[in-house]
C-alpha cells in the first residue's frame, strides 16, 4: 500500500533523474547504471524476502547464471567456446557490429529464459526448506555454483571469460547518431548500457507494481503470513513459490547479462557469484529501505549505493568493514527500514487510516494499565521465552 | 469383533507418477539426482584416474583417512560450539568460521614473532572469550528475541566485518603456523604415507579440550545453568538464573572454543582471512546432521565430514573440496526436511 501523495512525485523524480543523469553527470554514467542494477537487485530480492517471507541469501546465483549464459551465447555462434576461453589466448577474435548486437540480444533473452529454468529446477530442491534453513541452503547453493563454475574449464574455469569488445564504429560512420552530436566511441558503451539498465529497472518496477496488486501478490503475502494455513486453504504454495522465484530469476538473469558486458570480464568468484558482496547487498538494500514495500527497495538501493560509492573513495581499504558494520547496524537497530519507519510515523501519507478517536484513546489507556500490572507482577520487564 | 479400520492410505510405488504428484519430495529427489549426474559427468574423466590411483597405491587411503580424522576432530570441536549457541540461545551463528580463523591468526602472529604456536592455545581461549563477550553485549543480546533471520543476517554482517578486518591486518596470503614437530614417512606394504606428529598432537589437544568442555557443562554451576536455560529459559529465570549472563557466557564460550580450534587448524593446515565461511558451513553441516545436544553425533559427523572432504579433494580435485562441503550441506538440509515432512504427514 504505497502512498497516493508520495507516489506521483516519486515517479517523476525517478524518471527525470534517469533521463537527465547521463547528460548532467557524464563522468558517472557507469556508477548510475550500476544504481539501476542495484535497484533491480533489491526489488527482486524483496519479491521473495519481503512479499513472500522467504529470505534467500543466494539470489545472486541467477545473476551469475545469467552472466555466464549470456557470455556463452555471445561467443558460441561465431567461435568455439572452449578455444575462446583457453587461457593461452592463442585465438584472435573480433566481432563485427552485427555479430556483437545479435549476440548480445540472444544472450539477454537466453539469460532470462535460462535463469527461469534454473529457478524452477532449484525451486524443487530448496523450497522444501523453511525459515533460516532456506537462507542457509540458498547461500550454499550460490557458493557451490561459484566453485563448480570455477572448475569448469570449457567456460574459462577460475580464469574467467573476457567478453566481446563493444564495437566502436568510426568517426565517419558512428554507430548511433544522437540529437546532440555524435557520442565519442569510448563513451558509447557506457551510454548504451546505461539505457538498457535504466529500462530494465523501470520494467522491473512496473511489473512488480502490477504484480503486487494482483491475486498473485495476495497469495505471496498469504505464504509469508502463514504458509501452513495458506496451504490448508488450498493455495498451491509450491507453485506460487516457484513462480515468484522464477520472476526474480528472470530479471536477475538479465541484469547479470548486462553487468557482464559493462565490466567486460567475468570470473566466477568475485564477479559472477559474489555471495558476500552483491549477494548480501541485495538483502541489506531491501531491509534498509523497508522490506515488503514497493518503494522500500528502490529507496534503500539508492541510499546504499550512494553510501557505498562515497565510502569507496574516502575510506580506502576500510570500505568493506564499514559496509559490514552497516549490515549489522541496519539489521539490529533499524529493521523496519526507511519506508517501514515512515509508515509508522506518518501513516496518513500511505493512505492508512488510524483511529485516533475516543475508542483508540481508551484502548491505549487500557493497554498501558495492563502493561503496568504485568510489570508489577513480574518485578521487571519480562523477556519472551527463547524457543 | 473387528472394528472397521480407517482405510490405509493408498500405497504408491516409488517414482510412480502418483508418488511424484503426491509428494514434493519425489521431485526434489529427482532434481537432486539429475544435478549430481550432471556434475559427475562433467568431472568423470579425472575422477576415474584418481580412483585408480587409490586402488593401486592403497596406502594413500591410510593417508586420507588419517588426515580426514585429524582435521575432522577439529571441525567437530568448532561445531560443538555452534551446537551450544544454537541449542541454548537459538542463534544461528554465521560468524563461527571467522572466530576459528581469528584463533588461527593468533597462532600465526605468535609464530611470526618466533613464539611457539602452542602458546596460542591459552591466549586464543582467553582473547576470544573476551571478544565473544563484547560481540554479545554489542549485537547478539539485541537479536536473541527477534526472528531467526535477524540473527542469521546480523552474524553474517559480523562475519564480513571480521574477515575484511583480518584481511586488512594480515593480508590475503594463505598462512600456516609451523610447529616444528617432525614428520615421519611410514612404509607399509611397498607404499608409503606421511605421518605428521603435529596432527596427532593437535588431535589429542582437541580431545582434551572437548573433554574439558563436557566436564565443565556437566559439573560446574555455570554449566548446569546453561543446560537449564537450554531446557526452559523462563523456568530457569524463575529459579533465579540470570539468563542474560548465561547467554553471554555461552556465546563467549563458543567463541573461545572456536578460537582454540583455530589455533589447531593454523598448526596443521592453512588459514586465510576468507576461509571462515567454509568453516561456518562445515559447522552447520555437522550440527544439522547431528542435531544439538548430541555429542556423539557431532563427533561422528565431524570425523565423517573430515574424511569425506579429504576423499573428495583427492578424487575430484582440490577445486571441489569446498563444493563438496556445500553440497553436503544441501543434502543434509534436504534430508532433514524430508524427514520432517514425513513426520508431518504421519501426524496429520
Amino acid at each position: 500500500m504505497t502512498g497516493k501523495r508520495l507516489e506521483l512525485p516519486g515517479y517523476l523524480l525517478l524518471a527525470v533523474f534517469g533521463v537527465i543523469a547521463p547528460l548532467v553527470f557524464p563522468a558517472y554514467v557507469q556508477q548510475i547504471a550500476m544504481l539501476w542494477i542495484m535497484i533491480v537487485f533489491a526489488l527482486t530480492w524483496d519479491t521473495m524476502g519481503g512479499q513472500m517471507g522467504y529470505n534467500s541469501l543466494g539470489n545472486i546465483f541467477f545473476f551469475g547464471a545469467g552472466m555466464y549464459i549470456a557470455a556463452v551465447c555471445q561467443i558460441w555462434p561465431w567461435y568455439d567456446v572452449g578455444e575462446y576461453t583457453d587461457p593461452s589466448g592463442s585465438l584472435t577474435t573480433s566481432f563485427t557490429t552485427d555479430q556483437y548486437f545479435l549476440g548480445l540480444a540472444l544472450g539477454v533473452v537466453l539469460a532470462a529464459i535460462g535463469s527461469v529454468v534454473l529457478a524452477a529446477l532449484f525451486g524443487l530442491i530448496v523450497f522444501g526448506l523453511r525459515g533460516p534453513y532456506f537462507a542457509i541452503g540458498t547461500l550454499g547453493m550460490a557458493i557451490a555454483a561459484g566453485e563448480l563454475i570455477g572448475a569448469w574449464d570449457w567456460i574459462g574455469g577460475g580464469g574467467g571469460i573476457r567478453l566481446p569488445v563493444f564495437p566502436s564504429g568510426t568517426d565517419a560512420e558512428p554507430l548511433f547518431r544522437v540529437p546532440f552530436g555524435d557520442i565519442q566511441s569510448a563513451d558509447l558503451q557506457g551510454v548504451f548500457f546505461y539505457w538498457t539498465c535504466f529500462v530494465l529497472a523501470v520494467l522491473t518496477f512496473l511489473f512488480l507494481r502490477w504484480l503486487y496488486r494482483t491475486r498473485f501478490g495476495l497469495m505471496l503475502n498469504a505464504i509469508r503470513d502463514d504458509e501452513t494455513k495458506a496451504e490448508a486453504l488450498g493455495v498451491r504454495t509450491q507453485l506460487y513459490k516457484t513462480v515468484a522465484w522464477s520472476i526474480s530469476a528472470f530479471f536477475l538473469g538479465i541484469s547479470g547479462a548486462l553487468f557482464g558486458n559493462i565490466i567486460g570480464f567475468m570470473e566466477p568468484l568475485e564477479v559472477a557469484f559474489p555471495t558476500v558482496t552483491f549477494g548480501i547487498f541485495m538483502v541489506l538494500m531491501a531491509l534498509l529501505g523497508g522490506k515488503g514495500t514497493l518503494w522500500g527497495p528502490v529507496i534503500g538501493a539508492t541510499l546504499f549505493h550512494i553510501i557505498k560509492e562515497v565510502t569507496w573513495t574516502h575510506l580506502l581499504g576500510w570500505q568493506w568493514v564499514v559496509l559490514g558494520l552497516l549490515i549489522v547496524v541496519t539489521v539490529v537497530f533499524f529493521q523496519q527500514g526507511i519506508v517501514g519507519w515512515l509508515q509508522e510515523r506518518r501513516p496518513e501519507w500511505f493512505g492508512i487510516e488510524v483511529d485516533r478517536g475516543t475508542a483508540g484513546q481508551r484502548a491505549d489507556a487500557e493497554a498501558a494499565e495492563a502493561l503496568e500490572a504485568a510489570l508489577d507482577d513480574a518485578g521487571g520487564p519480562a523477556r519472551e521465552p527463547v524457543r | 469383533m473387528a472394528s472397521p479400520k480407517p482405510a490405509a492410505p493408498a500405497r504408491t510405488g516409488f517414482l510412480s507418477p502418483a508418488w511424484l504428484k503426491s509428494s514434493g519430495e519425489g521431485w526434489t529427489l529427482l532434481a537432486m539426482i539429475a544435478l549430481v549426474c550432471v556434475v559427475l559427468v562433467l568431472i568423470s574423466g579425472q575422477a576415474q584416474t584418481n580412483l585408480t590411483i587409490l586402488q593401486v597405491a592403497w596406502q594413500q587411503n591410510i593417508q586420507l583417512l588419517l588426515d580426514g580424522l585429524f582435521i575432522g576432530a577439529i571441525f567437530a570441536l568448532a561445531a560443538y560450539g555452534l551446537a551450544l549457541v544454537w541449542g541454548v540461545m537459538n542463534v544461528k551463528n554465521l560468524c563461527q568460521g571467522e572466530y576459528v580463523i581469528m584463533g588461527g591468526y593468533i597462532a600465526y602472529y605468535l609464530y611470526a614473532n618466533d613464539i611457539h604456536p602452542f602458546f596460542g592455545l591459552p591466549i586464543a581461549i582467553v582473547f576470544m572469550f573476551g571478544f565473544g563477550w563484547a560481540v554479545y553485549v554489542l549485537v547478539i543480546r539485541r537479536v536473541i528475541d527477534r526472528d531467526l533471520f535477524t540473527s542469521l543476517l546480523a552474524t553474517f554482517g559480523i562475519a564480513i566485518v571480521l574477515q575484511q578486518g583480518l584481511n586488512l591486518i594480515f593480508g590475503p596470503e594463505v598462512q600456516t603456523a609451523r610447529s616444528g614437530l617432525p614428520t615421519a614417512t611410514v612404509t607399509v606394504g611397498g607404499g608409503a604415507f606421511t605421518f605428521a606428529w603435529i596432527k596427532l598432537t593437535a588431535f589429542l589437544m582437541c580431545g582434551a579440550l572437548a573433554l574439558a568442555v563436557v566436564i565443565f557443562m556437566k559439573r560446574s554451576r555455570m554449566g548446569q545453568a546453561i543446560r537449564a536455560t537450554a531446557q526452559d529459559a523462563r523456568a530457569a529465570r524463575v529459579m533465579g538464573i540470570d539468563t542474560d549472563r548465561v547467554y553471554a557466557f555461552t556465546y563467549s564460550l563458543n567463541a573461545a572454543i572456536c578460537g582454540a580450534a583455530g589455533v589447531l587448524i593454523a598448526m596443521i593446515w592453512v588459514i586465510q582471512p576468507f576461509y571462515g565461511i567454509t568453516h561456518s558451513i562445515r559447522s552447520f553441516v555437522i550440527v544439522t546432521a547431528a542435531g544439538f545436544g548430541n555429542l556423539p553425533g557431532v563427533i561422528m559427523a565431524g570425523l565423517g565430514l573430515g574424511v569425506a572432504e579429504q576423499y573428495s579433494g583427492f578424487v575430484l580435485g582440490a577445486d571441489f573440496q569446498q563444493a563438496t562441503v556445500v553440497g553436503l550441506l544441501l543434502l543434509v538440509l534436504i534430508w532433514r526436511q524430508i524427514i520432517e515432512n514425513r513426520h508431518r504427514r504421519v501426524v496429520e
